[in-house]
């Protein structure tokens, strides 16, 4: 049976211009507990790759330039 | 990076310490202080700087025995009671007498603990009978305190590595564990003298009501790999069918009111605005009494600080917002909802296994020894009874010393390099498939079931029809699970431990044919408890590859309780004055 995909709205959102990954950083990718984040191939920048967020803030609050934002997933607001 | 590659290494320590939350990194640091020249290697599926229960810090202790305010003798007679007798009360008094020293080593980690204007430890009351809360100032900096130690003892760090089996000698010894990298599927043998397992609470068992698989109460990396690993390797679980069950805002997984707002003049209500139970310290009884209240024509149940000043309000907030679950402002806001304006609505949390909060654990000693030799266990996952952060920390440290003694007496024992090839081929199975079915579904459906079958009040059939449903789900798990990329292992990995964990509680709970801890273990059928028949411990443990389960004398007290204390906390509903 083929696998499909369900689209998700993902509450960690990364602001590209804030974000500076393409430099070299990756402290949100390290300190996610979860580890749901990742670096993107095509635009240098972190994004929320795995839906599977605790909404517990370390990426938020770690994030050097402050280019990350953790909101409430959607199925708890 | 998430590609599957091949690839096997392994490497030697004397100490192995598995999860980096609360007590491992206490335990690495401990193992390392008493014996420098020992190798000691602290072992995390996550990063240390920013895993576990206490990822963003905690707002107090609440189970400190502070000297003036509390004795190791008045606590340990508190949580024997708060756990309905069933406690061995060696590890608890343990923990008690050594608690202060672990308080002011915290405290020389640069860790605040609130004091008065006299100096004195500001010690509140929270529980039935003693003071054992102290709020910390600076609870958000705990984690960055704890790895700034662990650099400075030149503890060795493994991060990205999920412990999935240990391995033991012929003897039965503990021998090692077998560890997968999450992001490269590559394997790690870890030979070891010692091993100490501090994996935390068994977390992801319930699905939380919202349907969101990540929202439970436990961080949610906490899928019970260490109660899995326990048990595969023959030790002994005790108390499985007391489970955690935490009450909740309604939708989000921070903690209600007992230890921070309950101090300041909040309390638990119900629909009317009224105070329904006597202590809002979390025991199975109380939760048995917030149960009820849900049920009533007076529920659903509330936290009610509205009539609170609003400066005081701001202190809670400046407290819950954030430490420990610093996004529960931002669900506040979502939803329109203030402290100042409405109670808030709360509601009982998932299942879960965990000694840190009830006393469902692997089984332990004062030394924090498990059944099996060279196995040792602290924290949540740990049987020590409501043992709380300060618990893990202590008990870890006890855990840490004791095996790194243990290991300048022993060799590295052998293993059998079959059974890595075993472990190797079971661990990679779903990722040789083209077609099947994702974890994610997988997990979706088991903690479904857990829910519709396995949650209190226990009904024995009901318990007997889930464990024929998560035996079909086991099945798939075994013979049609697929998976694409190494973050997706570690997931699939997690569902198996769920899937024991799961086995378990039902397994634990139809043995215990008698009522216990209130809410926790509420069999229905058996409504009451069995002093005569069942005042012992459950133990379960693999044997012949089989679960049993048998009973274990609980151990005679050190310090006596009185036949008229011993039921002091099922008097928790505020009785109706005239």
């Amino acid at each position: 049976m083929p696998i499909a995909y369900a689209p998700t709205t993902v509450p960690v959102v990364v602001d590209d211009v804030k974000c500076i990954a393409d430099k070299g950083c990756t402290v949100c990718v390290d300190v996610c507990p979860l580890d749901v984040l990742r670096i993107s191939d095509l635009t240098g920048k972190a994004y929320m790759k795995y839906d599977e967020c605790w909404y517990c803030m370390p990426c938020e609050t770690d994030c050097p330039t402050g280019a990350v934002t953790v909101n409430i997933p959607y199925l708890l607001r | 990076m998430d590609e599957i590659k091949q690839g096997l290494s392994e490497i030697e320590c004397d100490v192995l310490v598995i999860g980096g939350g609360t007590a491992g990194p206490m335990a690495a640091y401990k193992a390392k202080r008493r014996n420098p020249k020992a190798r000691v290697v602290l072992l995390e599926k996550a990063n240390v700087k920013r895993s576990g229960a206490i990822a963003m810090g905690m707002d107090g202790l609440n189970n400190a025995v502070v000297p003036g305010f509390a004795t190791p003798e008045q606590y340990t007679k508190e949580i024997t009671i708060a756990n309905d007798g069933i406690c061995d009360q060696a590890p608890v008094y343990k923990y008690a007498s050594r608690c202060f020293d672990v308080i002011q080593e915290l405290d020389s980690f640069g860790i605040k603990f609130q004091k008065t204007e006299n100096g004195d430890f500001d010690v509140k009351k929270v529980h039935h009978l003693g003071s054992y809360v102290l709020p910390m100032p600076n609870g958000e900096t705990v984690k960055k305190a704890l790895y700034r130690q662990l650099r400075r003892e030149k503890v060795l760090i493994s991060n990205r590595y999920m412990a999935t089996r240990l391995l033991t000698a012929k003897d039965g010894r503990i021998a090692g564990v077998i560890a997968v990298n999450t992001r490269s599927a590559e394997f790690l043998v870890l030979r070891a003298k010692t091993v100490i397992l501090c994996t935390g609470a068994a977390g992801r068992l319930g699905l939380p009501q919202s349907g969101y698989l990540w929202g439970t109460y436990e961080n949610a990396t906490n899928s019970g790999d260490g109660y899995a690993m326990a048990y595969h390797a023959g030790a002994g679980l005790a108390n499985i069918e007391c489970y955690q069950i935490n009450p909740l805002i309604k939708d989000y997984n921070g903690p209600a009111c007992a230890y921070v707002a309950g101090p300041f003049g909040a309390y638990t209500a119900n629909s009317e605005g009224n105070r329904f139970i006597e202590c809002d310290y979390w025991s199975g009884q109380m939760m048995q009494e917030f149960y009820n209240e849900l049920q009533s024509g007076k529920g659903p149940v509330f936290l009610k600080l509205n009539h609170l000043h609003s400066d005081t309000v701001g202190q809670i907030e400046a407290v819950l917002h954030k430490v420990e679950r610093p996004s529960r402002g931002r669900f506040h806001e979502n939803r329109g909802t203030n402290y100042r304006e409405k109670m808030i609505e709360m509601h009982i949390s998932e299942i879960g296994l965990c000694s840190g909060h009830s006393a469902s654990g692997v089984f332990v000693d004062e030394f924090a020894r498990t059944t099996v030799t060279g196995l040792y266990s602290a924290g949540d996952m740990a049987s020590v009874p409501h043992n709380y952060m300060l618990g893990a920390f202590t008990n870890g440290a006890v855990a840490g010393e004791h095996a790194v003694d243990f290991a300048a007496e022993v060799d590295v024992p052998d293993y059998d390099r079959d059974d890595v090839v075993r472990e190797q081929e079971r661990v990679l199975a779903p990722t040789q498939r083209d077609d099947g079915i994702p974890p994610n579904q997988l997990e979706y459906k088991a903690r479904r079931l857990v829910n519709d079958y396995l949650q209190p009040p226990k009904v024995t059939a009901k318990m007997q029809i889930g464990q024929a449903r998560l035996a079909e789900v086991r099945d798939d798990l075994d013979n049609a699970m697929v998976v694409r990329d190494s973050h997706e292992l570690m997931r699939a990995l997690e569902v198996s431990s769920i899937l024991d964990c799961a086995d378990m509680a039902a397994y634990a709970s139809l043995f215990r044919t008698e009522s216990r801890w209130g809410l926790y273990h509420n069999r229905v059928d058996y409504p009451e408890k069995n002093e005569e028949d069942w005042f012992c411990h459950s133990i379960l443990s693999k044997r012949d590859g089989r679960m049993t389960a048998e009973k274990r004398a609980v151990e005679p007290y050190l310090v006596p309780i009185d036949e008229s204390e011993r039921d002091a906390y099922d008097r928790q509903r505020i009785r109706q004055h005239a």
